[in-house]
């Protein structure tokens, strides 16, 4: 049984390590922004933050935002927003496509974090579909955390709140 | 034709001035804004054509680039630090007189990782438990691990790891779990935290499904204590750590539904006592987890059990070890969530060895990385009898 257990285990080295140069991970930005407008993407604009917006948005991530504006995307009453938050150590970059102030769409465009991988599937990005901002800056549908990614789901949940607050702003 | 009021750019111009740009406070500089001044003066001097709006557009938004990126530059740091700890007091009572009454800094713990590139990169976990060595503390690398990206869902860990087994062996941080203390079972049984040097392949599959299979250092039990069955006290840490005989760990686990997580871990050593004894020789644990979450309730089974082979664990009646618990929780905030425990696990033994514990209690997180806990006790006489409440602050960064 030991060499059994030995033996399957160098298999599975083996056949990975040979894919290690075909490694493909995460989607660019200009990739998804292409995808989602049909490959005629609008010109990026940006939302500049006045005072009031800044705090609210620190609000929501707990933490002071450095920048003076965010760039999106807009065309057709649907706006786009590429964000980035850290959600253990790394930062995880998602887009947001939102139509009537509710977000139809969500991708995890790069994870960094060494756990936490599941925040990139399907069945927990599909939760946000639909979910609009409440006027407390909340979610007005709970999403469900996944076990031993808390730190992650927490993250992208943060980055939907802004991307809807700011969606409201312009 | 679009205008902009030149004021108002010399206004902009006068805020985001900063002592690094101490180089414009030069005589040129007072005689452009003199002109400037004196152009202001005059309306026609307001009015600029869209192509000059636009430049004017664009070295607006090069500024707030520089000045965003030069803001960014700390945080794209490679080298990255966090931490977690905790601070417990316990008080409890047996009834026979026996008190436990005590501060604990029980975990302090450092990370510190490092990104070689976009697929390779260090973390490392550094504790110190009980706050110091004098007495019944110590000093240990939990991990300290190279992790290679081999593809999108495939990674290779090397050095030292978590074994992947169990819920709180590899999530350990305070606010990520209920109670002030570590679950018994988990400690007890699997043990918890328990790291080992190795090797470690993981990989995922859109479907839910991941894996982890691990090659790693093994138990190394004390054969002059109960025949060389104490499991627990067989982690050998990684301190010239005897690698007669490795351990192999195997889990598989399932995401795929919203809101669960399915998990099973096998591992197989042939002889825990590292050749020391052929009376208690191979090992093998089994465990296996449910968490389902939903809205605000989250739901917790785990079951683990050893069965180790040779006469000298099974005269002592020790070949068996197992143990399960449950744990219903609910948030009732974003900030405060109860939850109740109930706990069994039998190291074996003769007699009656089966010893449960039950805890009830809350959490509060005032901030999302820090938490404060509370919650009560009772044990069986098996298990100590041990009564009481206990109280606890955690964070993480």
């Amino acid at each position: 049984m030991k060499k059994t257990a030995y033996l399957s285990i160098l298999v599975l080295l083996v056949t990975n390590i040979t894919s290690y140069a075909a490694r493909n991970a995460n989607q660019q930005p200009a990739t998804f922004i292409n995808a989602v407008f049909n490959h005629h993407p609008p010109k990026a604009k940006a939302i500049w933050l006045n005072k009031t917006l800044k705090q609210q948005i620190a609000d929501i991530l707990q933490h002071p935002y450095h920048g003076f504006r965010i760039h999106y995307w807009q065309q057709q009453g649907k706006t786009l927003w590429i964000l980035d938050e850290i959600g253990k150590e790394k930062p995880i970059t998602i887009g947001i496509i939102i139509q009537r102030h509710k977000i139809t769409r969500l991708r995890v465009l790069a994870f960094r974090e060494s756990r936490g991988w599941e925040v990139r599937q399907r069945f927990f990005t599909s939760q946000f579909n639909q979910v609009a901002l409440k006027k407390d800056h909340q979610l007005d549908t709970p999403i469900d955390n996944i076990s031993g990614a808390t730190l992650s789901v927490r993250a992208i949940t943060k980055l939907a709140r802004v991307a809807l607050l700011l969606d409201q702003s312009i | 034709m679009k205008s902009v009021s030149i004021c108002n750019l010399k206004k902009y111009n006068r805020k985001k001035t900063s002592p690094r740009n101490h180089y414009f406070k030069t005589p040129l500089l007072t005689a452009i804004s003199a002109t400037l001044l004196s152009l202001s003066l005059n309306p026609a001097a307001f009015a600029v054509t869209d192509e000059e709006f636009r430049q004017l557009q664009d070295q607006f938004n090069q500024l707030a680039d520089e000045v965003e990126n030069n803001k960014r530059a700390p945080a794209s740091n490679n080298t990255h630090i966090g931490g977690y700890g905790e601070l417990h007091y316990n008080n409890l009572n047996n009834g026979k007189g026996d008190a436990k009454k005590q501060l604990d800094l029980h975990r302090f713990v450092l990370f510190l990782g490092h990104d070689f590139n976009d697929k390779t990169r260090f973390f490392s976990e550094l504790e110190v438990e009980h706050a110091n060595t004098e007495e019944n503390g110590v000093v240990e690398v939990e991990q300290a691990y190279v992790q290679f990206d081999l593809n999108n869902h495939t990674r290779l860990n090397a050095g030292v790891i978590l074994v992947p087994v169990g819920i709180i062996n590899e999530t350990h941080e305070p606010p990520a779990f209920y109670g002030v203390e570590r679950n018994p079972v988990e400690k007890y049984i699997i043990p918890t935290t328990w790291s080992g040097g190795g090797v470690m392949l993981s990989g995922h599959y859109s479907n839910g499904f991941s894996y982890d299979v691990a090659l790693h250092s093994g138990l190394k039990t004390d054969i002059t204590k109960n025949n060389g069955t104490d499991i627990r006290g067989g982690r050998q840490g990684i301190s010239e750590a005897e690698a007669n005989n490795l351990a192999a760990t195997a889990r598989a686990k399932y995401t795929g539904f919203r809101g669960l997580e399915l998990a099973a871990t096998v591992q197989y050593q042939d002889n825990i006592t590292q050749n020391h004894s052929n009376n208690v020789n191979s090992a093998t644990l089994i465990e296996t987890h449910a968490r389902y979450n939903i809205n605000h309730f989250t739901l917790t089974g785990l079951y683990a059990r050893w069965d180790i082979n040779g006469d000298g664990a099974s005269s002592l009646q020790r070949n068996i070890q197992d143990g399960a618990y449950l744990e219903a929780a609910y948030k009732i905030t974003p900030n405060v969530g109860i939850f109740a425990r109930q706990n069994q696990w039998d190291n074996g033994g003769t007699g009656d060895t089966r010893k449960t514990q039950t805890n009830a209690g809350i959490n509060y997180w005032p901030n999302e990385n820090i938490v404060v806990k509370a919650d009560y006790q009772a044990q069986n006489e098996t298990a100590g009898n041990f009564d009481g409440f206990n109280l606890g602050i955690g964070y993480q960064f």
